[in-house]
């Protein structure tokens, strides 16, 4: 109906998440985030499908679409085959390739998602690289954890893990030639472009905010101001 | 000859699971957090099982978590995911293992668009072969881990030293069975037993001898929720699910949870350690809280390997009691021995759980 929905539409998670919603919200009765925050997928679900640009941006502009954490349980329960998950998905896309992100405090964190997810996928080719990653961020990881960060490589030898070497095996060091491919496909297939918007567009609000970049990635990490938890 | 009636539907809920030659693609969350789990697992295929399992150097992380995480496009994760197949493909092999759920998940997703999408399957082609100069072929089969133990599970129960018996009782462990969602939510047909009745570890935990105990929120999630965990100022969304799990089969008196994805055990594992820092409320006997084990790991002391070898050490909730349950044998001083007996010093107690028992 709208140019920015012809847009979204284009994008598969949309086409294979979005069928006809009867709102029936069995979606909202299942899903975990619906049960910690004011979340409500059928929401998302019929906003989408009325093809209303104006209040898609609304959308796209918001904490809302930041809230669900993708389990897809979703896709089971409903009755038409919608998967509202997938329609998020398409959403976040959407908003961080036009720069709606950084107008959610939710959305902000995603430079947080790409410089430590994203640049351990393409320093080291893992999505988690944990070693020196400690419970001053992560206090839940427990006692064991600090006994696991102060003993990283002894503990990997002893668990059969090949901890930073050539060869097979757990933590291997991944082959710079496999790195090096890994890296071109993200080249290739929009994967760094998506992740120079992030930048960009982060580095934007950063300086509208008056922060330095290590200070704003700390608050984006940090704060929470809880307006929508139950 | 067609399938009909009650038949056909069962149908739907079994999985073709092959019984040889698999290309094994490793999990980087259980790379991480519980490395001994993939080295038994291996130990398993080889040693008692006979089975061909190839672990190759050069493969890499599907993306997984960075898409739910929704900073890589789809684009991007389905050339990576291409690149794994094209590994598999030169190396002879047409089944598919990955360690990890959301790898599982993510593998199944990518092979059902293509199937219904030839024009993306295509994109996927040029764009491997512009980065990399590599074809592949699809995979034959793509199964988890779990289901090639779950296939086994007589001959590793033949196989066992122990079994889930409770030698006190001499009744079977009451074990709670927690399925990742991407194994069979998304696509149900994908997993043995389906999305609503998944077999796949009660199937195992029952061949070793134990009992699955039923709750009301058995098949919500461990709340990982990817960036709902990953950044802090969302974390509350990842306990609040923890503890909607555990209040609600904290009355049905478990005696341990084993998990099939690679991130569940952390989050219930780590989570009751979080939930008795702030609520001070421990679960199962109110002391050391109810030990969570991964299917490997599971396997591996039915097996009678030794507990330090699979990895149990690296638990924030103490497997002891489990262990003394079962009458394992086990050297309570070797629990944090370095390679070689090498001391390593011990972590710290929490407040109110204790990291090992003396």
């Amino acid at each position: 109906m709208g140019a920015l929905y012809d847009e979204l539409a284009k994008d598969i998670h949309l086409q294979e998440g979005l069928n006809a919603c009867i709102n029936c919200g069995t979606c909202t009765a299942i899903c975990p985030a619906a049960g910690f925050y004011n979340y409500d997928p059928r929401q998302i679900a019929d906003i989408v499908q009325q093809q209303d640009d104006k209040q898609i941006e609304e959308l796209l502009k918001s904490e809302t679409i930041w809230y669900c954490g993708e389990c897809m349980s979703c896709k089971t329960r409903c009755p038409r085959n919608n998967t509202p998950g997938q329609i998020i998905i398409a959403l976040r896309s959407y908003a961080q390739e036009h720069g709606y992100f950084t107008q959610s405090e939710k959305g902000r964190q995603q430079i947080y998602l790409k410089r430590t997810v994203g640049q351990w996928i393409l320093d080291h080719g893992y999505c988690l690289y944990l070693e020196g990653v400690g419970t001053d961020n992560h206090p839940e990881q427990g006692t064991i954890w600090d006994w696991r960060q102060d003993n990283w490589t002894e503990t990997m030898d002893r668990l059969g893990a090949n901890y930073q070497k050539a060869g097979a095996g757990a933590m291997r060091k991944i082959p710079e030639e496999a790195l090096e491919e890994v890296r071109k496909i993200f080249e290739v297939t929009g994967g760094m472009e998506r992740f120079r918007k992030i930048e960009e567009y982060s580095a934007q609000k950063a300086s509208e905010m008056g922060l330095e970049d290590e200070e704003y990635v700390k608050e984006v990490y940090t704060t929470n101001s809880s307006q929508d938890n139950k | 000859m067609k399938v009909e009636g009650k038949a056909r539907i069962w149908k739907n809920y079994q999985k073709e699971i092959p019984d040889n030659d698999f290309f094994y693609v490793r999990s980087c969350v259980r790379q991480n957090f519980f490395p001994g789990a993939e080295t038994t697992f291996l130990r398993i295929m080889k040693d008692e099982l006979g089975i061909n399992v190839y672990d190759d150097p050069a493969h890499t992380s599907c993306t997984g978590i960075g898409y739910h995480a929704d900073i890589v496009p789809f684009d991007t994760t389905m050339t990576v995911v291409a690149r794994q197949f094209a590994l598999m493909t030169e190396k002879g092999f047409k089944n598919m293992i990955p360690s990890c759920i959301t790898s599982f998940g993510l593998y199944t997703e990518i092979l059902e668009t293509w199937e219904h999408h030839p024009e993306v399957l295509e994109k996927a082609r040029k764009y491997l072969k512009e980065a990399t100069g590599r074809t592949f072929e699809i995979p034959e089969n793509l199964s988890h881990a779990s289901d090639v133990i779950f296939k086994f599970r007589h001959k590793i129960a033949e196989r066992a030293k122990y079994k889930l018996i409770n030698k006190y009782t001499g009744k079977p462990l009451r074990v709670v069975e927690h399925i990742g969602c991407h194994y069979a939510k998304m696509f149900p047909s994908k997993g043995v037993g389906g999305a609503e009745y998944p077999y796949v570890l009660t199937g195992m935990v029952e061949s070793f001898g134990g009992e699955i105990v039923d709750y009301p929120e058995r098949r919500s999630c461990c709340g990982f929720g990817f960036r709902q965990y990953l950044v802090m100022a969302n974390r509350g969304y990842t306990i609040a699910n923890t503890k909607k799990k555990f209040d609600s089969m904290d009355p049905y008196k478990p005696d341990c949870i084993v998990t099939n994805c690679p991130g569940c055990p952390m989050f219930l594992d780590k989570g009751q350690y979080a939930i008795a820092e702030l609520e001070g409320r421990v679960y199962g006997d109110g002391k050391y809280g109810i030990p969570v084990l991964t299917f490997e790991e599971l396997a591996g002391i039915v097996l009678g390997y030794d507990p330090w070898d699979i990895g149990l050490q690296v638990h924030q909730i103490p497997v002891e009691p489990l262990l003394d349950k079962i009458g394992v044998e086990y050297d309570k001083s070797a629990k944090y021995k370095g390679i070689g007996g090498r001391d390593l010093g011990k972590p710290q107690h929490s407040k109110l759980i204790k990291a090992y028992i003396e």
